[in-house]
């Protein structure tokens, strides 16, 4: 479904990612993980079209979309739930969720998976009119997932989502991510909870410094003595 | 009392221009935090094309508004397009400097092509009346002047609420990346932001026409400055805080110089503004972080 093929990415002098490469199969969960600084954001932006490869293409279920207009990209049925959050903090919760679905017409979709989202997380139902700076930060995670959710994606980028959360919440966001791909949506998880993520993934890639230096199926990684080492804390 | 109450009425409508020019600063600099020092030149060139519609084209006073904001929502997009949007990425300095140029290009160029010569409102398009209620004097250009101003700011309020491009409009000032990642197009949601800003200053504009009757290419200076002062006022970036700012400014203005001086009310409305900052540098409304269209 997306196939990231050697890509350059530059902020100025900074070479983040180098000839980057990688695959999504589609109906699959994919997780990327690695360290601080390694350049796990710095893939999901390009994939977005925040940021533009120097060289190299993204294919999207067969058209490369490297070039395409960043707005244009949600459309196109990716969506993007970005690092720490990034709810619109003065709009309400409701406000929010339409947001994601800033792009669609089909008012009848939208309610429909306005009441799915509100389903999902009964806590935004409740709290549906206040404005999402007030959301604590396992509130604020759910919302932008549900935002993302409500631009119905084929493949969902989900950026660190377990970061600063209680290992309670950071296991419902995992059971919720596993739910999502389970309806059909295809998920590509960066991750530095290297555990959490290989435990629900098929496939997996370990960037290190804008390079993947490992990738294999989740089994083969969680036993690899590399990762053992460098991530799983032993 | 009595006193008070007259001053506080001519200030009302006089604050309502302000208001109404506030808002697009701090519409502007919500969305691209800019301070964009031509706007008071668009309103000048508002009051400019609302003056030939009604001594040229013969128009009513709705047509001459409507033709006025039209006109200055095309220019407040194009010297968007032209001026700021290249400079997008560079420093705010740099912006800064381009909006002064741009304001002296708009002030000199109409000198040049309308000559510095005053033009006066022509009465016929708003003939004025006076009424006596109860010890205060009311004269029909305060009511047409406040009413107007009133609906408008109640249509920007609807828009920005409600709509879907005014929600855009504030996913954008919030968080511009997010807000792509909706699918929300920047470059489009900064054009209607100057467009309605812009629109706003023309109808001011008129507004001064009609409650100065004269107008002049180097109009826009000072309700221009005052306006600006009256966003910081407020809280630049926060809606509410520009239209309370507005108000506060002309009442302030015509208190001073009901009460003291026409001399002294540019200096004490300055100074009262310094004395609000020194005490809320973010001004009445403002946050740390606070809503910024
Ligand atoms: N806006 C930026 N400007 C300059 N360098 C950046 C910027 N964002 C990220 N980088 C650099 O790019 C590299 C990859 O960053 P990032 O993709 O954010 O890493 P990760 O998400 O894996 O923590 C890091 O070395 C980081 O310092
Ligand atoms: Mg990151």
């Amino acid at each position: 479904m997306l196939e990231v093929k050697g890509i350059d990415v530059y902020y100025g002098a900074i070479h983040a990612l180098k000839g980057l490469s990688l695959e999504v199969e589609e109906g699959s969960i994919v997780t990327l993980i690695g360290a601080n600084g390694a350049g796990k954001t710095t893939t999901l932006k390009s994939i977005s079209g925040l940021l533009r490869p120097k060289n190299g293409a993204i294919m999207f279920k067969g058209n490369d979309i490297s070039k395409v207009a960043p707005e244009k990209i949600v459309g196109l049925g990716i969506s993007q739930v970005p690092e720490g959050r990034r709810v619109f903090s003065t709009m309400s919760v409701l406000e929010n969720l339409e947001m994601g679905a800033y792009l669609r017409k089909d008012k009848k979709g939208i309610e429909s998976d306005l009441e799915n989202v509100f389903t999902r997380f009964p806590r935004l139902k409740e709290r549906r009119k206040q404005t999402a700076g007030t959301l604590s930060g396992g509130e604020q995670q759910m919302l932008a997932i549900g935002r993302a959710l409500m631009a119905r994606p084929e493949l969902m980028l989900m950026d660190e989502p377990s970061m600063g959360l209680a290992p309670l919440l950071v296991k419902e966001i995992f059971e919720i991510i596993k739910d999502i791909n389970a309806r059909g949506t295809t998920i590509l998880l960066v991750e530095q909870n290297a555990n959490m993520a290989l435990s629900i993934a098929n496939r997996a890639y370990v960037i290190e410094t804008g390079e993947i230096v490992l990738e294999g199926t989740s089994e083969q990684l969680i036993n690899s003595e590399e990762v053992k080492k460098a991530y799983l804390g032993g | 009392m009595l006193e008070f109450l007259q001053q506080l009425i001519n200030g009302l409508s006089l604050g309502a221009i302000y208001a109404l020019i506030a808002l697009g600063y701090t519409m502007v600099y919500g969305i691209i935090m800019l301070i964009n020092f031509a706007h008071g030149d668009i309103m000048m060139v508002g009051a400019y094309v609302g003056f030939f519609s009604i001594a040229v084209l013969g128009s009513n006073i709705f047509a001459a508004l409507i033709f006025a904001m039209l006109s200055c929502a095309a220019l407040g997009v194009l010297i968007e397009k032209i001026a700021y949007k290249p400079l997008r990425n560079s420093s705010r300095i740099a912006a800064l400097i381009t909006a002064i140029g741009v304001s002296l290009f708009l002030e000199y160029f109409t000198l040049f092509l309308l000559t510095p010569q005053q033009r006066v409102f022509p009465e016929a398009a708003f003939p004025l009346h006076k009424y006596q209620i109860g010890g205060l004097l009311v004269s029909n250009k305060d009511i047409f002047i406040f009413v107007l101003a009133v609906i408008l700011m109640i249509a920007l309020q609807y828009i920005i609420k409600r709509t879907r491009t005014g929600k855009a409009m504030r996913a954008v000032s919030l968080d511009r990346e997010a807000a792509i990642l909706m699918g929300i197009s920047v470059d489009r949601t900064i054009s209607i932001t100057f467009a309605i800003g812009s629109s706003l200053a023309a109808a001011a504009g008129v507004m001064i026409g009609i409650y100065y009757n004269t107008i002049n290419p180097l109009m826009g200076i000072i309700p221009g400055l005052k306006a600006f002062v009256a966003a910081v006022l407020g809280g630049i970036g926060i809606i509410p805080g520009a239209m309370v700012g507005g108000f506060l400014m002309g009442i302030l203005e015509t208190m001073v110089s009901g009460y003291g001086s026409t001399l002294y009310r540019d200096a004490v409305a300055f100074g009262v503004l310094i004395l609000i900052l020194l005490v809320k540098p973010t001004g009445l409304f403002g946050k740390d972080t606070g809503e910024k269209v």
